[in-house]
């Protein structure tokens, strides 16, 4: 579930506000996204993948809150993973999509049957 | 109480709810056939629905004539012959002609080991970012967060839909003399890969205007995932061995039986440990082909390949099923004059029969779907003479609405949800489907169904969510409903007592009513020979 927005890093652009499917965000007086309805949170990572600033993080726990402090995630070099693999943000210089190993899957895949 | 009126009010020809692909698709063909579209998703068309976080393998056959008659046979028969072998044909034209349109408008298709285009797959985020973008470039307006709740009509057929704008909680409204419901399919908040905005909110606006369901009960779709995630993209565990509590080997990857998953964690805890990743170039590639899957496990701190995790079975309910609303003409009409359905939220017998599984079927009808919805939309509206702002038209929401309220006491929506969860989401129950066991299950589903008629409170949240209560009670209903009547053992449906397939039920299953569930029978149409040509849009810039 989303467990952290970043007020050091936010911009306020309201994007992650606006993706969210699930309407976790509320804006508060300062404009700033509060995670408002946590438990609707759907663990998809979107607002990660779309907020300019990597100023969110979303754990790996689908039911369960997870307790994380800003400068870890830092340290650990989590905060943006996400959007770096897919490559929004960095003008075009990386694409999942153009980085897809899905053709050549299977045959990493083959020799498993034969008990390799 | 009486209907409030809407704050926000638009009007136009086609309005699509739901903007997955199918919504997207269906808005761009609207638009690009000369209709003005409006698109109203619950949350955010680019990030909102099952595509969208994760991505999906596509049916994408070369017009080359034994190639697509083997698919088509393949699917005839795992589709337990429930298809139409000419819808079967063309949508296998229609993806590939928007496939290659996507590629057109720049989706970053990978090589493949022979440095050809590989267009079978995409990226969910990449795929959709680029949808929005082709969308509002054919001119079409977007409403995000602008979930429908209810739809509109008088006694010429449909004529818009009311709902709430989540982000302000105002009320809004549009007109149009066609809509077109995308709104996916219902997985019932189950928490697998995007899929808890898909509440079968759609399948029961339909039935409210009396839009028969077909195949309700092929709903019979677990997905796999790390016990702790939501990413339920099963491919990767093609690399994995799998133990029992113990730590016993019960499977070393390969092949696995059927329902391997369901007959272990119906015993007790099931690990996994991607074994066959077992070397750095095979890691990288497992990797780069699904990197949302590691996403969760690097962030916990597990790797995958050396360290053993815990899996469960999330239910995707008609999502990767094939039952949902009736489609009666070749460009995704319904039974009420101007409304259309598209993707999930469509019945997909026609082209995926009984069975959805092994991936591509459902990816790409919400493409076909979408586009040909679109068509149909924009040509039923434009035949108009006056727009859809002259109509007498009034809200037809029944269930779950703060105006249909029959009893001063709220609605227990997260009450009704978890007990709706409670018999919906054991493989018990809703796996290894028996007549008394499912019987009993109804039962108690048909006592959750007056909760849903009491009050609703007035945020937008309120709102939203007791409507999805009501549509999840009522596609529960059908389910189950679907599921005994159809007695014996078809494509994903499976009943202890009838293990076989039943010639004599080589029939569609249809059902009609919210409150009284009434069902037929319905012959599949067997007219070879003649086949709707695939929709052409000239497409001359890249977005
Ligand atoms: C993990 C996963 C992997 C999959 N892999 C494959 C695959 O490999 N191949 C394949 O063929 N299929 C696959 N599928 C199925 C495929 O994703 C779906 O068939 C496809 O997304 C359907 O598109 P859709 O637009 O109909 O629905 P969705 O993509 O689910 O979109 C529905 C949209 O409707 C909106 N909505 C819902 N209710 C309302 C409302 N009341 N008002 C307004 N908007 C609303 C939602 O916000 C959402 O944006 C997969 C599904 C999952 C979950
Ligand atoms: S992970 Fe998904 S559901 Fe959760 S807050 Fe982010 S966008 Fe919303
Ligand atoms: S997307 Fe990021 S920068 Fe924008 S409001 Fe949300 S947290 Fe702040």
């Amino acid at each position: 579930m989303i467990e952290l927005v970043s007020e050091d890093r936010c911009i306020q652009c309201g994007l992650c506000v606006k993706v969210c499917p699930t309407n976790v965000f509320d804006t508060n007086e300062d404009g700033l996204p509060v995670i408002a309805r946590q438990e609707d949170c759907q663990t998809c990572y979107m607002c990660e993948a779309y907020c300019p600033v990597d100023a969110l993080f979303v754990a790996h726990h689908a039911d369960e809150k997870v307790a994380v402090t800003e400068q870890d995630l830092i340290d650990r070099d989590l905060l943006g993973s996400w959007r770096a693999i897919i490559g929004f943000g960095s003008r075009g210089k990386v694409s999942m999509a153009a980085n897809d190993t899905t053709p050549i899957l299977r045959q990493a895949r083959s020799g498993i049957a034969r008990g390799e | 109480m009486v209907s409030e009126q809407p704050e926000e009010r638009l009007v136009a020809d086609v309005l699509v709810i739901g903007g997955g692909p199918a919504g997207a698709w269906a808005a761009w063909s609207a638009a690009s056939h000369g209709a003005r579209t409006v698109l109203a998703d619950k949350g955010y068309l680019g990030t909102s629905g099952a595509t969208a976080p994760g991505g999906t393998g596509f049916l994408y056959v070369e017009p080359d004539k034994e190639k697509r008659e083997k698919a088509v046979a393949d699917r005839l028969k795992s589709g337990g012959y429930l298809s139409e072998e000419p819808w079967i044909y063309r949508l296998m034209e229609q993806a590939y002609l928007n496939i290659q349109l996507v590629e057109q408008w720049g989706y970053r298709f990978p090589l493949d080991e022979n440095g050809n285009l590989y267009k079978a797959h995409m990226q969910g985020p990449e795929y959709m970012e680029l949808m929005r973008r082709v969308v509002k470039k054919a001119g079409v307006t977007i409403l995000d967060q602008h979930p429908a709740l209810e739809l509109l009509t008088d006694e010429h057929g449909v004529g818009g839909a009311r709902g709430v704008n989540r982000l302000s909680g105002k009320s809004w409204e549009v007109r149009a003399h066609s809509v077109i419901l995308a709104t996916g399919g219902c997985a019932f908040l189950s928490k697998g890969l995007g899929c808890n905005v898909q509440t079968g909110d759609g399948q029961l606006m339909a039935a409210e205007l009396g839009v028969e369901m077909s195949g309700m009960e092929f709903s019979r779709q677990y997905a796999t995932t790390a016990a702790f995630g939501t990413v339920t993209r099963n491919r990767v565990l093609g690399f994995a061995s799998f133990y029992d509590e113990a730590g016993n080997v019960i499977h070393e990857g390969g092949p696995r039986q059927d329902h391997f998953f369901a007959v272990h964690l119906h015993k007790g805890p099931v690990y996994a440990m991607l074994t066959h990743g077992n070397t750095p170039e095979k890691q990288a590639i497992i990797r780069a082909s699904t990197p949302l899957w590691f996403v969760p496990f690097d962030r916990a701190g597990i790797d995958p390949f050396t360290q053993k995790f815990p899996i469960k079975m999330r239910y995707e309910g008609t999502i990767r099923g094939t039952g949902g609303i009736r489609l009666v003409g070749d460009y995704c009409s319904t039974t009420v004059p101007g409304l259309f359905a598209a993707g999930d939220a469509a019945s997909r017998e026609k082209t995926a029969g009984a069975r959805s599984g092994g991936g591509a079927y459902n990816a790409s009808w919400a493409i076909a779907s979408g586009t040909w919805s679109g068509k149909g939309a924009a040509e039923h509206a434009l035949a108009h003479g006056k727009s859809a702002d002259h109509r007498d038209l009034r809200p037809a929401g029944r269930y779950g609405l703060r105006h249909t309220a029959e009893s001063a006491e709220s609605i227990p929506v997260r009450e009704v949800v978890k007990a709706v969860q409670n018999e919906m989401f054991p493989l018990g129950i809703n796996y290894f489907r028996s007549e008394p066991i499912i019987a009993a299950s109804l039962e108690r589903l048909h006592k959750q169904w007056p909760l849903v008629r009491g009050g609703v409170g007035s945020s937008a949240t309120a709102r939203v969510q007791a409507r999805e209560a009501a549509a999840m009670v009522v596609n529960a209903r059908w389910m189950y409903s679907a599921a005994l009547i159809r007695k014996e053992t078809r494509g994903m449906h499976t009943m202890a007592e009838y293990p076989e397939l039943d010639e004599a039920m080589s029939s569609r299953l249809l059902l009609s009513g919210i409150g009284d569930i009434r069902h037929r029978w319905e012959d599949v149409p067997r007219s070879y020979g003649s086949i709707t040509p695939a929709v052409v849009v000239k497409e001359r810039q890249s977005v």
